[in-house]
Parts: C-alpha cells; sequence; structure tokens
C-alpha cells in the first residue's frame, strides 16, 4: 500500500502550525474534521478556500464533506470578520425583553440588515440563538465583551464609539 | 485514590479553611462576570489582605452561579466555621468601590444598603444539582472533594456491582432532564445489556434551547460533578471513553471543563486505574458549533463524528447503535449532576421528594418579564404559581401577567388558569406543554401570543437541518402564515391551512425538532385563539407588538420565504 502523502502547509504562516497541531492531537481521523474547523476557525478568523482544502486534504475527508460542515454550523464563517462585531442575543429571554428593538436600532444606524458587514470593513452586525445570559436579558456581545440589560442607545453609543475611532 | 486518601484531601481544605473567621464567596459565572465580578474580587483580595485583625480574617473565594443573576453581582459572606446556609449574609450589586466597605463590616453588621434582601428567593428552593454552586471553586478539585465529592464515585468502584449501581438509579426514580423525561435507570441498564467491546458515555450540554441556561451554569460552577457523575454511568454500563458535548458559545464553560478534567486526571480519577481497580475511564471535551438540532441525540453524535449534525430514524437507539456503531450511553448535564448525590445519600432519600411519577428536584432558569431572573432550583411538585410569584417575585413594573412559556421551542405557554399546576413531566403535557431543559419565560400583557408562536416558528425555521421535508418546508410555511397573520391580512382560511400543517409536520417530522415544532402554535391557540381572531378579523394586536395593516403589500410579499 502506498503510504499516504500529506499537503504541505499552504505558506509559512506560524498559524498553520496550531491547526496542524490540533489534527495530530487527533491522530489524524477523520472526525477531527468539526475541532480542526474551530481551530481555523479561531486562528484566521474564517475559514477561506485554502482552508478548507487543507483540512480536508490532511484528514482525508470529501472536500464535499468538509464544505458541507463549514456551512452547516453558524458558528463558522466564510467570510473575513469585520474589525468589530456587534453580537444581539435574540433567544427567548431577550425577545421577550425587546432585543428586536436593539436589533431595528443597530440596523438603521449602520444601513445594513443584521447578518451583514459595513462596506469598510469596520463593523458587522450578528444576531446569536441565545449566549446563555438569559438572567441579564436582553444582551448584547461588544466583540467578544458581554453586556446586559442594554438599552437601543448603548448599542448606539457602542457603535458609535467604534465608527470615531 | 482511596476513601482515607480523600478525607485526607478534604481535612487539608478544611484546615485551610480554619485559618480564617469569615468567607467572601464572589460570584464569578457569565452573569456577573459581565458586570465585572472579576475586578470587585481582585478589590475584595486586596482589602481581606489588609485586614488580618484576629475575628476578621477572610477568605475571598471565586465561585460559580449563585442564581440571582438579576442582582449580580453577587457576593456572599458566611462564618468559616458555620454549617452552611446560617448566619449567612448575600449581596447584591455590589460594585468595585465598595469592597473595602464590605470588608470592613465583616463580623458586625452587614452593610444594609447592599444586602439582597431576597430570602423568599432563596429559601423556597431545595439545592442538589446546585448545592456547590456558588459555595466552591469550580476550579478546585479539593474544595469539591472537601465537600463530599468522589465519594460516591469510589464507593461505587469498591463497593457496589455495576447491576446495583443501576438499581439504585432506577430506585431513586430519576428521569432525563434533556426534557423528555425517560428513566434514567432504564436507559443505563440497556446499555449495559447491549452486546459491545466499546461502549461510549455523551454528555449532552448542547443547551440549544433559548432562553435555558441551567446546563451552562452547572459545568461553570461545579464542573466535577459532572465528571463523576459520568464516570459512575461508565462504571454502572461498562464504558471506557466519554465525550461531554459543550456549545461553543459558552467559552467560560468550555475553560472551566478542560481545566477540571486536567485535575481530575492529576487525582485519579480519571485514566486508568482509578481507584487502584481495573476500571479505566477518561473524558474528551468536543465543541459544538452552533446547530440547536444537535441536542438531539442521533445529530449529536453525527457532530461528534465530525459530520453534519443531521438527526437519523431511531431504532435503532444510541443505547444498541451510536457513536460509531458502538452502545452509547447520552444523558444531559443535569442527569449526571444527580448521579454522586443519589449515590451518597440513598435512592430512597431522593425517591421522597417529588410527586409520584416525577421525583427529585429539578433546576429552572427564571427569565422575561419577572422580578427575579436566574436561577431556581426546586423540588418538582411545587406549583408554577409558587415558582413565579414566591420565589421570582412576579412581573414587574405593575404589569399583569399573561403566560409563562415552557419547554423552549419544543414547548408551549401555560396561561394564568393552569398557575396553581404541580410541576411534573405528565402535568406540563397534559396543559399542551412540556418540561423541556428548564427554561421558563414568563411574559406579561405587552407580549402578543401569536407574535411569540411566529417567533419559536422562525427559530425551528432556521434550525431545521433540511434532511425531512415536513420540517424543512412545513415551518416555513407555517412560519409565512404565521408572518401573514401577524401583519393582519390573513383569512379564515389560512388558519386552517395553519391548523392543518401543525398536525402534518407534528406527525411525520424525522425528529424531535420537527414533531415538536408546532407546539407554540398549537398551545397558544389553545388558550389564547381570541388574539389569532383579533388579528384576523379587526386587524388588531392588543399588545401593540404587531404591524397590523401598516406595512404596504410589495413589503410583505418581499418578506415571504420559500423553501
Amino acid at each position: 500500500m502506498q503510504a499516504y502523502l500529506m499537503p504541505p502547509l499552504p505558506s509559512d504562516d506560524k498559524r498553520w502550525r496550531i491547526v496542524n497541531g490540533t489534527m495530530r492531537r487527533h491522530g489524524f481521523t477523520r472526525h477531527a474534521l468539526i475541532e480542526t474547523l474551530h481551530t481555523v476557525q479561531s486562528s484566521f478568523g474564517y475559514l477561506d478556500d485554502v482552508a478548507i482544502r487543507f483540512v480536508a486534504k490532511s484528514l482525508r475527508v470529501p472536500l464535499s464533506q468538509a464544505y458541507g460542515v463549514a456551512t452547516f454550523y453558524h458558528h463558522f464563517s466564510l467570510k473575513p470578520p469585520s474589525k468589530h462585531t456587534c453580537t444581539i442575543c435574540i433567544g427567548t429571554a431577550c425577545y421577550i425583553k425587546g432585543a428586536d428593538k436593539l436589533v431595528a436600532a443597530a440596523e438603521r444606524k449602520l444601513k445594513i440588515k443584521a447578518g451583514k458587514s459595513t462596506s469598510d470593513g469596520n463593523i458587522s452586525l450578528m444576531t446569536a440563538r441565545c449566549v446563555g445570559a438569559c438572567g441579564r436579558a436582553p444582551v448584547m456581545l461588544a466583540d467578544e465583551e458581554l453586556v446586559g440589560i442594554v438599552q437601543p442607545e448603548a448599542v448606539l453609543a457602542q457603535l458609535e464609539r467604534w465608527a470615531t475611532q | 485514590m482511596t476513601s482515607e486518601e480523600l478525607l485526607q484531601i478534604a481535612n487539608t481544605v478544611h484546615a485551610e479553611t480554619a485559618k480564617f473567621d469569615f468567607e467572601v464567596n464572589v460570584c464569578m459565572g457569565t452573569g456577573c462576570i459581565s458586570q465585572h465580578s472579576d475586578k470587585l474580587k481582585a478589590a475584595l483580595s486586596k482589602e481581606a489582605s489588609a485586614n488580618t485583625d484576629a475575628g476578621k480574617r477572610c477568605h475571598v473565594r471565586r465561585t460559580g452561579c449563585m442564581g440571582l443573576c438579576a442582582a449580580g453581582p453577587l457576593v456572599l459572606v458566611e462564618p468559616a466555621n458555620a454549617t452552611h446556609g446560617e448566619h449567612e449574609t448575600r449581596y447584591g450589586g455590589v460594585q468595585e468601590a465598595d469592597a473595602a466597605e464590605l470588608i470592613a463590616s465583616v463580623g458586625g453588621a452587614p452593610v444594609e444598603r447592599l444586602q439582597t434582601h431576597l430570602d423568599a428567593y432563596f429559601h423556597g428552593q431545595q439545592h442538589i444539582v446546585l448545592e456547590n454552586s456558588g459555595r466552591i471553586d469550580p476550579e478546585a478539585i479539593d474544595e469539591y472533594i472537601a465537600r463530599d465529592g468522589y465519594q460516591a464515585l469510589i464507593a461505587a468502584l469498591t463497593e457496589m456491582s455495576p447491576q446495583s449501581v443501576i438499581d439504585q438509579i432506577s430506585k431513586s426514580g430519576l428521569r432525563g432532564r434533556g426534557g423528555g423525561g425517560y428513566p434514567t435507570g432504564l436507559k443505563w441498564g440497556t446499555v449495559a445489556k447491549a452486546v459491545g467491546a466499546q461502549k461510549y458515555v455523551i454528555c449532552n450540554g448542547d443547551e440549544g434551547d433559548p432562553g435555558a441556561f441551567m446546563d451552562r451554569s452547572v459545568l461553570e460552577s461545579d464542573p466535577q460533578r459532572v465528571i463523576e457523575g459520568m464516570a459512575i454511568a461508565a462504571y454502572a454500563v461498562g464504558a471506557s471513553k466519554g465525550y461531554i458535548y459543550v456549545r461553543a458559545e459558552y467559552p467560560l464553560a468550555v475553560t472551566r471543563m478542560t481545566a477540571s478534567l486536567q485535575q481530575a486526571r492529576r487525582r485519579g480519577l480519571l485514566g486508568n486505574n482509578i481507584c487502584g481497580t481495573t476500571f479505566a475511564f477518561d473524558i474528551e471535551i468536543r465543541l459544538g458549533a452552533g446547530a440547536f438540532v444537535c441536542g438531539e441525540e442521533t445529530a449529536l453524535i453525527a457532530s461528534i463524528e465530525g459530520l453534519r449534525g443531521q438527526p437519523r430514524p431511531r431504532p435503532p437507539y444510541p443505547a444498541v447503535s451510536g457513536l460509531w456503531g458502538a452502545p452509547t450511553l447520552i444523558n444531559n448535564v443535569e442527569t449526571f449532576a444527580n448521579i454522586a448525590p443519589i449515590l451518597r445519600k440513598g435512592a430512597e432519600w431522593y425517591a421522597a421528594i417529588g410527586t409520584e411519577k416525577s421525583k427529585g428536584t429539578k433546576v429552572f432558569a427564571l427569565t422575561g418579564k419577572i422580578a427575579n431572573t436566574g436561577l431556581v432550583e426546586i423540588p418538582m411538585g411545587m406549583s408554577l404559581r409558587e415558582i413565579i410569584f414566591s420565589i421570582g417575585g412576579g412581573v414587574p413594573d405593575g404589569r399583569k401577567f399573561k403566560a409563562v412559556q415552557t419547554g423552549g421551542p419544543s414547548g408551549g405557554c401555560i396561561p394564568e388558569q393552569h398557575l396553581d399546576l404541580p410541576i411534573s413531566y405528565e402535568a406540563l403535557i397534559d396543559v399542551g406543554s412540556m418540561m423541556g431543559s428548564g427554561g421558563m419565560i414568563v411574559m406579561d400583557d405587552t407580549s402578543c401570543m401569536v407574535n411569540v408562536a411566529r417567533f419559536f416558528m422562525e427559530f425551528c425555521m432556521t434550525e431545521s437541518c433540511g434532511k425531512c421535508i415536513p420540517c424543512r418546508a412545513g415551518t416555513a410555511q407555517m412560519f409565512n402564515l404565521l408572518t401573514k397573520i401577524c401583519d393582519g391580512r390573513a383569512s379564515h382560511a389560512d388558519l386552517d391551512l395553519l391548523i392543518d400543517l401543525c398536525d402534518v409536520v407534528k406527525n411525520t417530522s424525522l425528529c424531535g425538532l420537527g414533531m415538536t415544532a408546532p407546539n407554540p402554535v398549537l398551545s397558544t391557540l389553545r388558550y389564547f385563539k381570541h388574539e389569532y381572531m383579533e388579528h384576523i378579523d379587526h386587524k388588531h394586536c392588543r399588545a401593540g407588538v404587531c404591524a397590523c395593516g401598516t406595512k404596504s403589500e410589495a413589503e410583505m410579499e418581499a418578506a415571504e420565504v420559500t423553501a
């Protein structure tokens, strides 16, 4: 049987070594796919074609399956992230406490729909399905920081700070 | 590790605590950290280290969730030698600037203005799953051991046969806390009997149900309890490998669980030859990636295997053919958290709590339009009214209670006339809802029930995995119909079609997501049909939420979803 040749790292970028490390820890088994994509997502911020091809080839997973997994799960993003991300939770508790008003206010301010980024690549407006901080509803994630009991004014103020930075 | 060694560890911890006069516990769950309780803890530690007078020495400790997220950041002060629950003082909304005052008050009169004064909230509860939450440092295994941790595992391994462990769990009457309510002992028995060289134990921590955060709290506050429960389960069913599937949205839970697994390994409570026996067991963490359907057991298994999280038809059940075709035991976080206390205190003790068919306690996440939002653990059989009005403090701002939603997107809304209902799996199903994982969302008269149904349908529509047609296309059509009703342009025929579709989707979907997706519609139709009729006949929304008749035709057409 011919030995399987591992694909070379796509570039000198050190982050590929981290990705490779995750795969090695799982013995390059196929079921490491999601774990590896998590590592790509956290190191690069998104999954691009190069990454998906590299991971699929390394784990000997059909490209279709790798792409299928990458698009199935909401956590994985195929587009590069903006500089800042405003995530508004629209779980049930936040919805009852008026999260829709927060989303509407942010959409009006940024002139984009939820799920999109501003054209200058500065701010992405996202929604989340419950971040588990329902006791502090409504909740917003300003980049990674969780802010509880937010009013529309607080969201707008945060967006303004980012825009003028 | 033997029980003598456990005792030794416990004694060391107790000796360490005895050097102090007071325990100052600072909540560092996700909710309180968002209010900077980390800075508060640093400030308290600084003040406490300067305070070395005998009788006032404080041990400042970070702990997991104390439950009352509404009043965060929370601090609990109690004498170091007191039996828990006595002479304790609870503070809420404590800021960094209050640290000096708080530490200075220790041993004397409490700081009146910071006290929570919510005795009804804390005393109405009975803590079994949450007994250590807010009392121990979640990343210190020794503190868990000092509170009787791992005694149950050692007792099981050295004194009990796997069958007698299963018998104890069966006798306790514990049922699955993920929502289905399947008897845990029966499930364990099936996996134990299944033939297979390799078996797996999976802990389902994919708490996708919006409005619920019990599992996050348990994983963040007392991770060792879950590990111990899983190890006991593995011994009982004959598994040697376990997985904990946690949502990626819970970074703190993942960090704390990873640290806890390492500590358990170092203490010899995971790995080979656990407690000097031949029993070997280890646990790996798997991260979810944001798919609600992965809470369904077969979808979760697919996700661990590195595939898209799509369910498959059952049977075969995972107990017979699960992860990589091997017999697999899947239980919820809260179920595993109940195991150690049951073995430690006995099945009879557990079975004495609760109702005839629903034993023990249940943790609920009380949120929405309610004064005391947070986590509560109550014995089964308590009435909804007690939970919402006595413990929860009722609806704030002088508004009127309208309904309480339980069971998440699979559950239903329970109106005021059923508030005296004692909580149990059966009783909730009888009124058209379900236990679910434990989200309890209170709504007042500013919520429109048609809009609530539409909200849940949108959730099910976007979270449908797309494998079976009734769920994929049915939820989209139901969403369109509900949108039409909300917009005030529906006819009676649309309502009939909606009811028809509910029936089809409920009976023909592949997995639980589709089968229960119509529940929010059916339960709101059952109790709030008049609101649907008002939207259709008078284009009027009594809560003022829906934009009845104000949108243009073109706008509405554009919003329509095709499956």
